[in-house]
């Protein structure tokens, strides 16, 4: 986020991640403007898990997330493209050997 | 994606070829300004709609003549309450603020969708409205969730979900009153009868009479034409009126052999220039009560604000 | 009223107070002071709505005449309601609305809690559900009371006119007659009485935080639980339920 994520007469930009259930990551639901943590969370109670999305909730003010720069994916991401031993499937197996 | 260091028409060239590629573009990616500009417009068009879609259904919320209907009408209002801050998130990713979005939207600079300028006079446009104002919504943004700028993509995902069951209980209440007496019958009728033109008109102004679609269509920010999905609407609708023993008022419809559509009497396109220029029967209203709501709120708003650096204040100085 | 059945005269006094209170959190819908806050008032509507679903439900069933939550809520007269008054009085502006809520659903979060254990299955039942619900509103609103009161000077005095105004009002909460003794000796309903005193504690020390006071305590109206009630609810229920007046055989 690029901009000074300012609204609302000044309040700050959050971003939300919910655990949609228990023992899976949080994931990056949206954003939402709140004058403090606390109506953040209240907010994106309302806002994000009107379906039971939601098990937990986190907040983060957006202008404390630090991004990887888009011209750095290259760099950043193409290494690991060549490392194919680290995917399951690069082995061959026999077919009717089991728990695999 | 494009890269930064590339000469200017080198960029606009890569990233033609990047999004007809079908590959999404994300905010801090190199954007055409002419590309951000269109979909800073569209999005927040489309927020806008949202929220100022929220009055016309919401009229109904406490004469709701059941508590089923009052909670399923609740609920659904809020919905669109809670799209328009999916889709003002997303605008802000091009660096325009909601505060802008929304000063915009007050002064009458920015608009906002013509269908809800229209009253809702009975228990049976609440009907009509999710039946066919969301049913042509759905239309209209199945495809956006495949548009190539990726905050609004997924914006219209979530919007998608939840828009399912707008439509569901709207042709449902419209069941309820076309089997019911003959006074719900007539309200059913009527309340076509007022929102059938509005309703297909929603799709904008016919192909040859829409500058900027071309552009939008290269960009893949719009997939299907004006007069595309407006056909696919059509085509829909009148199966479900006929489900609904109700008459679509239009003296000229008929089924084109030929082209296996529904073809449609003339549209009255001066009606909704009208009503895009500001005179709609309730456009004044709507702009009054979201101008009222914002200004009845603004000393909540201020004391949130003040509260918070109070807070901050305080924490500062057990720090310190 | 000739014979009152305790059990039904006790599902319509909860049913009804949360009717009353979700008919008059709706009234927020598209008005609220942000988008937010407009989906936060909805969803607080659509729990008090839900509630009062089960009550009258539950209600008509007590009462075996066929009539269902809808025959309850639409084609009784005001003076057959049986809300508390607390519930019916004007939406207000946002601190009346959050002023309400702190000192309704603290109550009612403790009363539900308290009424898991009833010895009515049923009542056992909503309780477990609502007694969630209030907890959240009771928390909601306490922080907005909190940023009210110690936002601005006019946030501030808005907050402090809205205790003011709807503090005399909180006592009929407390209140017991006849039908809730009744339900108190047989273990149906928990006594309020007895966690007044908790729940007094709970919101003075919120009103502290939020640098507001109490009134003192003179004039404490009453009625509402027996069908006495103030101007306001005539017209709340003359909107509600305008269509199944109307047209008395339509369904919907
Ligand atoms: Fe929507
Ligand atoms: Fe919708």
């Amino acid at each position: 986020m690029t901009n000074d994520a300012k609204g609302k007469g000044g309040w700050p930009l959050f971003e939300v991640f919910i655990r949609s259930k228990q023992g899976l990551s949080h994931v990056h639901a949206g954003s939402l403007h709140a004058a403090d943590a606390k109506m953040a969370i209240e907010n994106a109670r309302d806002v994000y898990t009107r379906r039971n999305e939601g098990t937990s909730i986190w907040v983060v003010p957006s202008d404390a997330i630090s991004a990887s720069a888009p011209e750095d994916k290259g760099t950043l991401f193409d290494p690991a493209d060549s490392k194919i031993y680290r995917h399951p499937t690069f082995y061959t197996v026999p077919d009717d050997v089991e728990c695999l | 994606m494009v890269h930064e260091a590339s000469a200017p028409d080198e960029r606009a060239e890569q990233f033609d070829a990047w999004v007809a590629d079908e590959n999404k573009v994300e905010p801090q990616d190199w954007m055409p300004e002419g590309y951000a500009k269109t979909l800073v417009r569209q999005i927040s068009q489309h927020a806008h709609s949202e929220i100022i879609g929220m009055q016309p259904e919401g009229n109904w919320i406490t004469r709701a003549p059941s508590l089923r209907r009052k909670a399923i009408l609740l609920a659904k209002v809020q919905d669109e309450a809670g799209h328009g801050l999916y889709l003002y998130s997303a605008a802000e990713t091009l660096n325009v603020s909601r505060d802008q979005m929304e000063a915009d939207l007050m002064s009458g600079k920015a608009k906002y969708s013509s269908i809800f300028n229209y009253p809702t006079l009975t228990w049976a446009d609440v009907g009509a409205i999710g039946w066919l104002v969301d049913g042509a919504a759905i239309v209209n943004q199945i495809p956006l969730c495949r548009c190539s700028y990726g905050p609004y993509a997924r914006a219209m995902i979530r919007v998608c979900k939840e828009e399912s069951f707008h439509q569901r209980q709207g042709f449902e209440l419209m069941m309820a009153l076309s089997q019911g007496t003959p006074e719900q019958k007539a309200m059913a009728q009527d309340a076509l009868n007022r929102w059938w033109w509005p309703a297909v008109q929603m799709f904008g102004p016919p192909d040859h009479d829409s500058p900027h679609s071309a552009q939008s269509m290269a960009w893949k920010i719009k997939r299907f034409s004006n007069d595309d999905l407006r056909q696919k609407f059509i085509d829909m609708a009148v199966k479900q009126a006929q489900a609904l023993h109700i008459e679509i008022p239009d003296p000229d419809l008929k089924f084109n052999e030929e082209t296996g559509h529904w073809d449609t009497g003339e549209i009255n396109w001066d009606e909704f220039w009208a009503v895009v220029k500001g005179h709609g029967p309730c456009s004044r209203e709507r702009m009054a009560n979201r101008r009222k709501a914002h200004n009845d709120g603004a000393w909540v708003r201020e004391a949130a604000t003040a509260f918070a650096a109070k807070e901050r204040a305080r924490a500062e100085k057990v720090a310190a | 009223m000739s014979k009152v059945d305790p059990l039904f005269e006790t599902c319509l006094r909860l049913g009804d107070t949360a009717l009353v209170l979700g008919q008059r959190l709706a009234e927020w819908s598209s008005k609220a002071p942000t988008v937010e806050l407009d989906i936060a008032l909805s969803n607080h509507a659509l729990d008090m709505i839900g509630q009062a679903q089960l009550f009258l439900e539950y209600a008509g069933r007590v009462e075996g005449k066929g009539r269902d939550e809808d025959a309850l809520a639409y084609h009784r007269q005001d003076f057959e309601f049986r809300n508390a008054m607390i519930a019916e009085l004007p939406k207000g502006d946002f601190a009346c609305t959050m002023v309400r809520q702190l000192l309704f659903a603290t109550y009612a979060s403790m009363f539900y809690e308290r009424m898991t254990a009833s010895t009515d299955a049923d009542l056992a039942a909503i309780a477990g559900k609502a007694e969630k619900e209030m907890a959240y509103h009771a928390r909601h609103a306490g922080e907005w009371v909190v940023r009210l009161g110690d936002g601005t000077e006019e946030s501030h005095q808005r907050a402090q006119d809205a205790v003011n105004l709807l503090w005399p009002y909180a006592h009929e909460l407390f209140q017991t007659d006849v039908v809730d003794q009744a339900m108190i000796e047989t273990g149906v309903l928990p006594d309020a009485a007895a966690f007044k005193g908790e729940w007094l504690g709970e919101i003075e020390a919120v009103l502290k935080r939020a640098t507001l006071s109490l009134p003192e305590d003179d004039w404490m109206p009453s009625g509402g639980r027996s069908g006495q009630h103030t101007e306001h609810l005539a017209y709340l229920l003359a909107e509600m339920q305008v269509l199944p007046r109307a047209y008395p055989d339509a369904k919907w």
